[in-house]
């Protein structure tokens, strides 16, 4: 008997043997890459900066995540201490970036570099994450954060909330530049996780009823630089 | 009769007749309608959108064997293990001897239909593993030992007094009415498990062929824990889940967030591409996944059908359809409810015995315009319902049927045929006959007229 | 123009009127109206029922009936979507395909004929009465007729439209489904009928008398104090 790989590749050969008609529409459209001609289709991202923050502002607000616009990262460390002391946290694990080390060392209780030395019961205990992210996406909220731009897989999900420090013109228009800038930054070695997260944590698995924070972040706070 | 049938029958007939519950699934959807109809309003051109979906998903559908060696290599060369399965038994089998080969004893899961279809949680169980479900849905319906009502809103069914209780009969917590509370009674049961277990084990929703990819689609974070603390992962995947290029999510991700849940993107999609890497701080040491055919083959050499495996699970033709809000999830007795379940169940499990959910549709359509890429659904269950006749008529179908089709060929028997059932029908109303008797049961006729409309009818009165 | 009636099974044995009230709208907007007596059922209940070889000599049967006929009409969005989207695809590979697409093109529902080929919203009707809109699921969503209707309503003198909820839901009749699985259309019928009702309509109209007989039935047997009319009847009406 062949193995099951090469059984149902052959399946799948002789399957395909009959053609399936197009979906049937405008041939001049069908030649492009899906993702191509759909861009007049979805929504809009905004085709300027200002656009673009505008809806990111309106996205993440409809979202119940915070955006918090500050002039510099002193402000920033300043924006984050104030979130800290208000929220009464006692120990906070954040990423060793540039952008978010300033941050961390600013606050008013104990931070741990989690990536430096992680352990994943210690970040189980912790109150708040903070991390740097790889883009914005305006047209969707959506935060894309990484394995190598964000201190690894769990820094971002395991705390009850989440804080990303990014800078202004990490935000793009839309889905399609955020996986373009993806793909030109990591190429064939992308980080082992790449996540858009959109919102804080949520489900409406009982009587479809949205109950934030299910088993990611309650809250979820972007501190935008710039 | 299938026996599958005489099941469907029992259920569908009870439940259509449990008025509050089908208004308690009414209600529950209701604010769904209103956030996808704002959602969808944000789209420049949804329709247009939906053709574009549709032809990411056909371009990989259509060249399969090719997209899925080209995912394979790039998911190993990512440094993960790509096991095949030809069927349930297989998939089983290489996920178990896994679980024995790291020497796991817990294991935690998300969301994943597939393994709902290869029936994984009994086998594990058998094996003397600990398994449970994460997400917030799939765990209250472990807890019930029941199968999912709807495979995106696994619980919905279910109220909230009957969550309380079940959360006070297994995790000793008091009483509750409040969704928030239970939701963190969950939330705090599930966090130790997931830092505790030895193996994860998700689904996917897209296989990425020009990056090895695997993306996975939820709203709670359980599937990034669940592919994040322990030290194993293992997904399970259908192999129709092939997209060619990465920027395709860039379409698909949204509409299936917006098509389904009423979203613009859910709150997690995560790429994985290989187990940890060099350099990085946390993630499992190893990174499976399972693909898995089990009659998907036999759906793709159906070219008139092949589109049903464009299906991306989002549940928008659940969420429209008036068969499942009537009848509710479990009634179908599938792993895939609904229409698109209605669709393929039969090329998955066997015509014969799951044509009467293809029958079982008043072919409203209304799951078609759902479809965020476009699977003729209605017409498909049309095309089920011809190739259940060719198999395998039954005598009354084909008596009945020859006889209709005898009497059309002859407007004179056709005028007669209508007269003697105009004069007849007080007494047919009153006899047990078939259709008739079912129809009468709840509804009433008109009074027949004295003439038909050919009776009647003089051209040269409209000339 | 020359209108061929095309005449539903229904409507020819239970609800003759329908069939009238058609002829008589386009007769007042100045059109010649035939009927040819040849033509029986169009086949839909045995395609539904995975019977398409009777359903194929169904579809002959009435590409013969109507050859010839300039514009082929009917006051059912149901029978016009047979001949419209299912003739093409139950005949594809036959011979008979390019027969089964030139009657599709001539046939219309009635009120697509009359708003989308005849360019007429306003047939001079009378109705003093309020009335809520069914859509017949073959109508919308196989014909994408839905403003139509409405146009139609809205130019007749004295008719009050009062939208439903549930505006786009089936009602649960599908051929022989409501006969098969009788407690799935009936739950379907009282969502249906139960939001028609809510409306304080007079009269539910559609374009479809299948819909009709059972949202009528439905009613009927509930004693819901609401009629069901064909939206031909409502046209025709001009006193």
């Amino acid at each position: 008997m062949a193995d099951a790989r090469s059984d149902i590749l052959a399946r799948i050969r002789e399957a395909l043997q009959v053609k399936a008609p197009k979906p049937h529409f405008k041939a001049e459209e069908t030649a492009g890459q899906p993702v191509k001609i759909a861009k007049p289709w979805l929504p809009d991202g905004g085709e300027t900066t200002e656009a673009s923050l505008l809806i990111l502002a309106e996205q993440l607000a409809k979202l119940k995540a915070v955006l918090i616009r500050v002039p510099d990262e002193t402000a920033a460390g300043q924006a984050v201490a104030d979130l800290a002391r208000s929220k009464a946290w006692k120990q906070v694990a954040y990423h060793g970036a540039p952008l978010v080390r300033p941050v961390a060392a600013a606050l008013p209780c104990p931070a741990w570099e989690a990536d430096a030395s992680f352990e994943k019961q210690k970040l189980e205990g912790c109150d708040a994450s903070i991390t740097s992210c790889e883009s914005i996406v305006a047209q969707l909220g959506s935060i894309l954060v990484s394995s190598a731009s964000s201190g690894g897989r769990a820094l971002s999900i395991l705390p009850h909330v989440h804080v990303v420090v990014a800078r202004v013109d990490q935000v793009v228009p839309d889905l399609a530049t955020a996986i373009a800038l993806m793909q030109a930054v990591h190429g064939e070695k992308m980080p082992s996780m790449l996540s858009f997260i959109t919102g804080p944590s949520r489900t409406g698995d009982i009587e479809r009823i949205l109950v934030l924070g299910a088993h990611g972040p309650k809250e979820l706070y972007l501190v935008l630089v710039g | 009769m299938s026996d599958a049938k005489q099941i469907f029958i029992k259920d569908a007939t009870l439940n259509a007749a449990d008025g509050d519950q089908r208004a308690f699934i009414r209600k529950a959807l209701g604010g769904y309608y209103v956030n996808r109809d704002l959602q969808k309003a944000r789209y420049r051109d949804w329709e247009r959108a939906r053709d574009a979906a549709s032809l990411a998903k056909w371009t990989a559908v259509n060249d399969l064997a090719n997209q899925l060696e080209k995912f394979t290599a790039n998911f190993e060369r990512n440094g993960g293990v790509v096991h095949w399965a030809r069927d349930s038994a297989e998939a089983r089998a290489i996920i178990l001897k896994i679980a024995a080969d790291v020497n796991a004893k817990a294991i935690v899961k998300s969301k994943c239909m597939t393994s709902e279809e290869i029936h994984l949680n009994d086998a594990l169980e058998k094996a003397g593993y600990g398994v449970v479900e994460s997400d917030l849905g799939e765990f209250i319906q472990q807890l019930r030992g029941e199968a999912p009502y709807h495979f995106v809103f696994p619980c919905m069914h279910v109220k909230r007094e009957a969550i309380s209780e079940l959360f006070t009969k297994h995790l000793g917590t008091a009483p509750t009415d409040s969704p928030e509370e239970l939701t963190m009674i969950a939330r705090r049961h599930l966090r130790q498990l997931y830092v505790d277990a030895d193996i994860g084990i998700t689904g996917a929703n897209f296989l990425v062929a020009e990056t090895g990819q695997i993306s996975i689609t939820e709203n709670e974070g359980n599937a990034r824990l669940t592919a994040a603390l322990p030290r194993i992962h293992i997904a399970l995947s259908g192999i129709e889940k092939v997209v060619n290029r990465l920027d395709d999510l860039a379409v698909l991700l949204p509409m299936l967030a917006t098509a389904g849940a009423g979203q613009p993107m859910t709150c997690y999609n995560t790429l994985y591409a290989g187990p940890r890497k060099p350099g990085e701080c946390d993630g499992p040491e190893q990174f499976h996944l399972v693909l898995l055919d089990n009659a998907r083959t036999r759906l793709l050499a159906d070219p008139e059908q092949r589109d049903a495996l464009h299906c991306i699970r989002c549940g928008a033709c659940l969420n429209v359809c008036p068969i499942f809000k009537n009848i509710g999830g479990l009634a179908y007795g599938t792993t895939y409810q609904g229409p698109i379940g209605s669709v393929i169940t039969p090329h998955l499990r066997g015509l014969k015995q799951w044509n009467h959910l293809s029958s079982a549709s008043s072919l409203c359509g209304a799951c078609t315009d759902a479809c965020p890429v476009r699977i003729d659904l209605h017409h498909h269950l049309l095309h089920n319902r011809r190739n259940a006749m060719k198999q395998s008529p039954s005598l009354f179908d084909r008596a009945f049927h020859a006889g209709f089709g005898f009497v059309m060929k002859r407007p004179t028997l056709f005028g007669l045929g209508g007269k003697v059932f105009r004069a007849t029908l007080p007494l047919l109303k009153k006899l047990p006959l078939p259709y008739m008797s079912a129809w009468l049961k709840t509804r009433d006729l008109p009074a027949a007229p004295a003439q038909s409309f050919r009776e009647q009818w003089k051209d040269s009165d409209h000339g | 123009m020359r209108v061929s009636l095309f005449v539903p099974c229904f409507v020819d044995q239970l609800t003759p009127q329908v069939g009238l009230a058609t002829a008589k709208v386009l007769k007042r907007l100045g059109h010649a109206v035939e009927f040819r007596s040849a033509q029986t059922c169009c086949g839909q209940p045995s395609f539904n029922s995975g019977q398409w070889d009777v359903a194929r000599e169904g579809a002959l049967r009435t590409i013969e009936v109507f050859r010839g006929a300039e514009v082929v009409v009917g006051p059912s969005g149901s029978c016009v979507a047979m001949i419209k989207k299912f003739y093409p695809e139950l005949l594809k590979d036959t011979p008979h395909l390019a027969a089964a697409e030139d009657l599709a093109a001539r046939t219309f529902e009635f009120s697509e004929f009359l708003v989308n080929k005849l360019g007429v919203t306003d047939v001079g009707a009378k109705f003093a009465k309020k009335v809520t809109y069914h859509d017949g699921c073959h109508a919308l969503r196989e014909l994408r007729l839905k403003e139509e209707p409405r146009q139609l309503l809205r130019a007749v003198k004295g008719l009050e439209l009062i939208e439903s909820e549930e505006g786009e839901s089936c009602c649960g009749f599908g051929g022989l489904f409501s006969a098969k699985f009788p407690m799935i259309s009936t739950a379907m019928v009282q969502v249906k009928g139960g939001a028609l009702a809510r409306t304080g309509a007079d009269f539910v109209v559609s374009s479809d008398p299948s819909c009709l007989l059972q949202i009528g039935g439905w009613l009927s047997r509930e004693g819901k104090p609401i009629l069901p009319l064909h939206i031909a009847e409502v046209l025709a009406h001009d006193a």
